[in-house]
């Protein structure tokens, strides 16, 4: 806080701002200041991501020490409690730190530039919606180092187990009451900035696939979240003011929890999984030099799937037993979610089709998300069938499952963001030797690592333990083995992200994607600070 | 938790190397698809799975085999300029209607095997499982009989010291046993947290809920002997709570439940009866090892914070009134239940007594003085 007074005094002019207003033209205040107090969408945008990048490798180095322990059968590198803090905090902190921030992140950076907006609707509320997430993190890390350590009964928080747990449950609890609060912020944010600031002309049905995306998971944001913060506070009114939800013996339910997190929990994947369809969906169009295919389908196919998200959720408690008429109903709705999928999926292949393709590394990661995120939708619809799932829940097949949406989905769709849109944020170019490098290493890393987990799981390994049988020895050396590969092949992404914010590589041209298309790429690469304060025409 | 990281130093890469070479003779060969069915249900689970991941098959490779050739042939290298079609009514409206069509048709064989798995009427024998951290409590409740399966599985192989064997962390003391051919009803339950019973074999995995009851069922259609492991997070020894299942021919189970009734009547132990030091200690020793170990450690040491050591615990060397009360009323802390639950229920008044005794006279503690059955009788109620 000492910069403070050196940093806010200093406006700059921003070079190149052609089109910005000059009495009042201001470019950031410099030094600490700038990042603490900017109201500016691009800053926010970057600290989002950075913030995730740095999440990522936390969770990272979680899921590396949780396949050291499962290199091999019995106990070598951490003993069983500290495993299950392990497993705990990677789901939390890869879902809330990493994933959801970096699509808020694009989303800052880009939704204003697509629909020729100035800047979000609430400037200052975007700067606190992200300034609420570091002190999430050093929650979340935090419970590691009190007593009794941190939450080890999975990042699902059920109870009772959660309720055993010491001081650093309460931690999480909070942590996750503050993402909450900072994703509805930037969900408010993001609507009011689409629906009121588009530039004129620029109808709904003119906005780009990204921005619809977003729009739609910020209503399921908005629906959702509250829903866990709710889920969360009757478990620590549990855990301390003698209240008795989720304990049979005062009257409660250890299996209403489920329901309500899972109310949450079936929408977060949507929440996760539209923005990267947004992604994808420019991406494929860019790099296929062709419009993409069934705009107006894949809008109605978005939003049911969003609205289909709300229906499902106890997919992930059949082996809870509900009766017969339940366990079909869900079966049968989560069936259902695969038709609007499948039309998202055939879409960008049709885009695809007697397009003139090349494959630069954004191109390389929109296909490796298309090709891997079908496969862990056809895994999804094995686990929809109740009697499967009767066999699969709760084993590796449903880890290999949820990290094939997960990873290859949403991770190698923000990957394919980062190097679509880096020229346009940092106006170099990204190495694309190592670009593609970056992408054959995660894509073998990522399936070594996943894909024998299926059979794991369907032998019979439980997920979520230290240890294992002997005949689950082979397939864990190999997950072990690919998962080494695939964490050490995120530190070349980070090294070719430094070059280009160092400003080594070509310099960018305002459009350097020959077959990209819209208002972003108007704009100079870097765009100035301030952009669009005089919408531009959209015909 | 903070004495999870040195650990990991201490024997994170010496293990590692260590053991690769061991493992590598030992590995089994890996299944890749489920295990072989041993029940009509399991049967039809396995079958429903084949034709699912087939249909899945097929229709991907259709998909990607179009993905794959576009990448192939319409490439701009090859020259190939883009069409600029975006927009084709009759196709969107094909692919969106025959997948449900497909979907339709999976629904059928997928709704028959969801009432079949949830007829658990007309069973001919009904056992009780209940989960505990951390072992399953088995209870014929036909026979009137009952008793805890723990893993056997030595801590000497967990830890590297000595060779895993074939069942390593799939064996226990008390298999469940149960004839070939019989319905047989399992009602599920907790005791402490959530835990899930789980038999691949028999297609059955149901989740053990505290406080509620929930069934399910299996006709076991071959003798041997079967394994499958709790499914569901329930703390730090989740995985190591395996289940262990026995199916025997009619004639041998009603031999075994003769057998179950008259050596249950025999632990019955006349709660009068007076022990001597030496017996208590020896039986609390192994009570102890079962109940006790997970969180105090065969040390007595405890796992501090979260588990107190025993071993010089003023608690345990005090009054005897104090512990006795510990065991019977489990340790409550600003109003809630701690880890150290109540074993009023799933102890008998014997094996508490030798527990207590046993570990008053161990490791530093040294009280001499025997803890009699009758004493805890008299403190229960
Ligand atoms: C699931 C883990 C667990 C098991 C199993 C368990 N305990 Fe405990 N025990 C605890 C915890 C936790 C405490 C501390 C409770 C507190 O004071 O918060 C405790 C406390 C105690 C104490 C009081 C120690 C002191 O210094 O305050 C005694 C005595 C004790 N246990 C005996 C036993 C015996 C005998 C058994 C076996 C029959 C047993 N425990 C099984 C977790 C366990
Ligand atoms: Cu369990």
């Amino acid at each position: 806080m000492t910069s403070a007074t050196h940093g806010l005094g200093h406006p700059q002019h921003a070079p190149g701002a052609h089109d910005s207003h000059d009495d009042h033209a201001h470019g950031p205040p410099s030094g600490f200041m700038r990042w603490v107090s900017t109201t500016n969408h691009k800053d926010i945008g970057t600290m989002y991501m950075l913030f995730a990048l740095m999440n990522f490798f936390i969770g990272g180095v979680m899921a590396m020490i949780i396949r050291a322990e499962l290199f091999q059968p019995g106990l070598q590198v951490v003993n069983p409690d500290f495993f299950n803090q392990m497993t705990s905090l990677h789901g939390l902190i890869m879902i809330f730190g990493a994933i959801m921030p970096v699509f808020v992140g694009f989303a800052n950076w880009q939704i204003p530039l697509m629909i020729g907006a100035p800047d979000m609707a609430f400037a200052r509320m975007n700067n606190w919606s992200f300034w609420l997430l570091p002190p999430a993190t050093i929650l979340l890390i935090g419970s590691l180092f009190v007593p009794g350590g941190s939450l080890s009964a999975g990042w699902t928080l059920y109870p009772p187990l959660t309720v055993q747990q010491g001081m650093g449950m309460d931690l999480v609890i909070f942590a996750v009451h503050i993402m909450g609060a900072s994703s509805i912020m930037g969900s408010i944010n993001i609507i009011t900035t689409i629906l009121n600031m588009r530039a004129p002309g620029m109808t709904l049905f003119k906005m780009p696939m990204f921005c619809w995306t977003w729009l739609i998971t910020a209503f399921l944001l908005i629906a959702a979240m509250p829903v866990l913060a709710g889920a969360v506070t009757m478990l620590l009114t549990d855990r301390h003011f003698g209240t008795s939800f989720f304990n049979a013996a005062g009257g409660g339910d250890p299996v209403l929890f489920q329901h309500i997190f899972w109310f949450f929990g079936h929408p977060e994947v949507y929440i996760i999984a539209l923005p990267a369809f947004g992604v994808v969906s420019q991406v494929i169009p860019a790099f296929s030099r062709k419009p993409l295919f069934g705009y107006t389908s894949m809008v109605y196919a978005t939003a049911s799937i969003a609205i289909l998200s709300f229906m499902v959720w106890a997919h992930h408690m059949y082996a809870v037993g509900m009766p017969a008429a339940g366990q079909l109903f869900f079966m049968y709705a989560t069936a259902l979610i695969a038709v609007p999928t499948g039309v998202k999926v055939f879409n960008w292949v049709a885009t695809m089709w007697k397009g003139s393709l090349t494959f630069e590394t954004p191109m390389l990661f929109a296909c490796g998300f298309l090709f891997l995120f079908t496969l862990g939708g056809f895994t999804g619809l094995v686990l929809a069938i109740v009697p499967v799932d009767i066999q699969l829940q709760d084993t590796y097949y449903v880890v290999a499952h949820f990290h094939y949406v997960m990873v290859a989905g949403a991770l190698f769709s923000a990957f394919a963001a980062v190097y679509f849109w880096i020229p346009k944020w940092t106006g170099r170019m990204y190495d694309e030797t190592l670009g593609k490098w970056h992408f054959w290493l995660s894509m073998i890393g990522f399936n070594l690592t996943f894909f024998v987990q299926h059979f794991l799981g369907l032998a019979g390994m439980p997920r979520r333990i230290p240890d294992y049988n002997l005949q689950f020895a082979n397939f864990n050396m190999v997950s072990s083995l690919g998962a080494f590969l695939f964490g050490g092949s995120q530190l070349l992404f980070v090294y070719i992200v430094y070059k280009c914010y160092r400003g080594s590589g070509e310099k960018a041209a305002a459009n350097p994607w020959d077959g990209a298309e819209g208002l972003e790429w108007t704009l100079p690469s870097p765009p100035p600070y301030h952009t669009f304060e005089t919408p531009p025409a959209v015909k | 938790m903070t004495n999870g990281i040195p650990r990991s130093i201490r024997s994170g890469i010496a293990g590692l190397l260590a053991g690769a070479a061991g493992w590598s003779n030992q590995a089994l060969a890996d299944g890749v698809n489920l295990q072989e069915p041993a029940s009509v249900l399991a049967r039809s689970i396995y079958d429903l799975h084949t034709i699912i991941t087939l249909i899945c098959v097929v229709i991907f490779i259709g998909v990607f085999g179009v993905m794959f050739y576009s990448v192939y042939a319409h490439r701009k290298s090859k020259g190939h300029k883009a069409a600029q079609f975006h927009e084709n009514v009759k196709v969107e409206i094909a692919w969106t209607v025959i997948p449900l069509i497909i979907l339709i048709a999976m629904m059928f064989p997928a709704t028959r095997a969801v009432l079949e798995m949830k007829d658990t009427s007309a069973a001919d024998i009904t056992i009780k499982v209940t989960g505990y951290q951390w072992k399953w409590g088995y209870d014929y409740l036909q026979d009137g009989f009952g008793f805890y399966s723990t893993m056997t599985t030595p801590m000497a192989q967990i830890e590297g010291r000595e060779a895993k064997t074939a069942n390593y962390l799939l064996e226990v003391d008390n298999p469940l046993v149960v004839p070939v051919g019989k319905k047989i009803r399992v009602l599920i339950t907790a005791n402490d947290v959530l835990h899930s019973w789980w038999m691949p074999v028999f297609g059955v995995k149901q989740d053990a809920i505290p406080g509620f009851v929930r069934d399910s069922w299996f006709t076991a259609n071959r003798e041997g002997t079967f394994r499958g492991q709790c499914a569901e997070l329930c703390g730090k020894e989740h995985g190591f709570m395996p289940i262990v299942v026995e199916v025997v021919s009619e004639p041998k189970y009603v031999a075994w439940v003769a057998d179950q009734k008259k050596r249950a009547a025999a632990v019955a132990d006349d709660p009068n009866k007076v022990w001597d030091l030496a017996a208590l200690v020896a039986r609390g020793e192994k009570v102890y090892a079962n109940n006790c170990v997970a969180c105090h450690q065969a040390t007595g040491k405890g796992v501090p914070p979260a588990f107190p050591p025993l071993d010089g615990s003023p608690r345990v060397t005090g009054p005897k009134a104090d512990q006795i009360h510990i065991l019977l009323e489990g340790v409550m802390k600003d109003g809630k239940a701690t880890a150290m639950v109540s074993f009023a229920k799933q102890l008998s008044d014997t094996d508490i007594a030798a527990a207590i005794t046993y570990t008053r006279n161990s490791w530093g503690n040294k009280t001499g003085e025997a803890i009699q059955p009758a004493e805890i009788k008299a403190a229960r109620k």
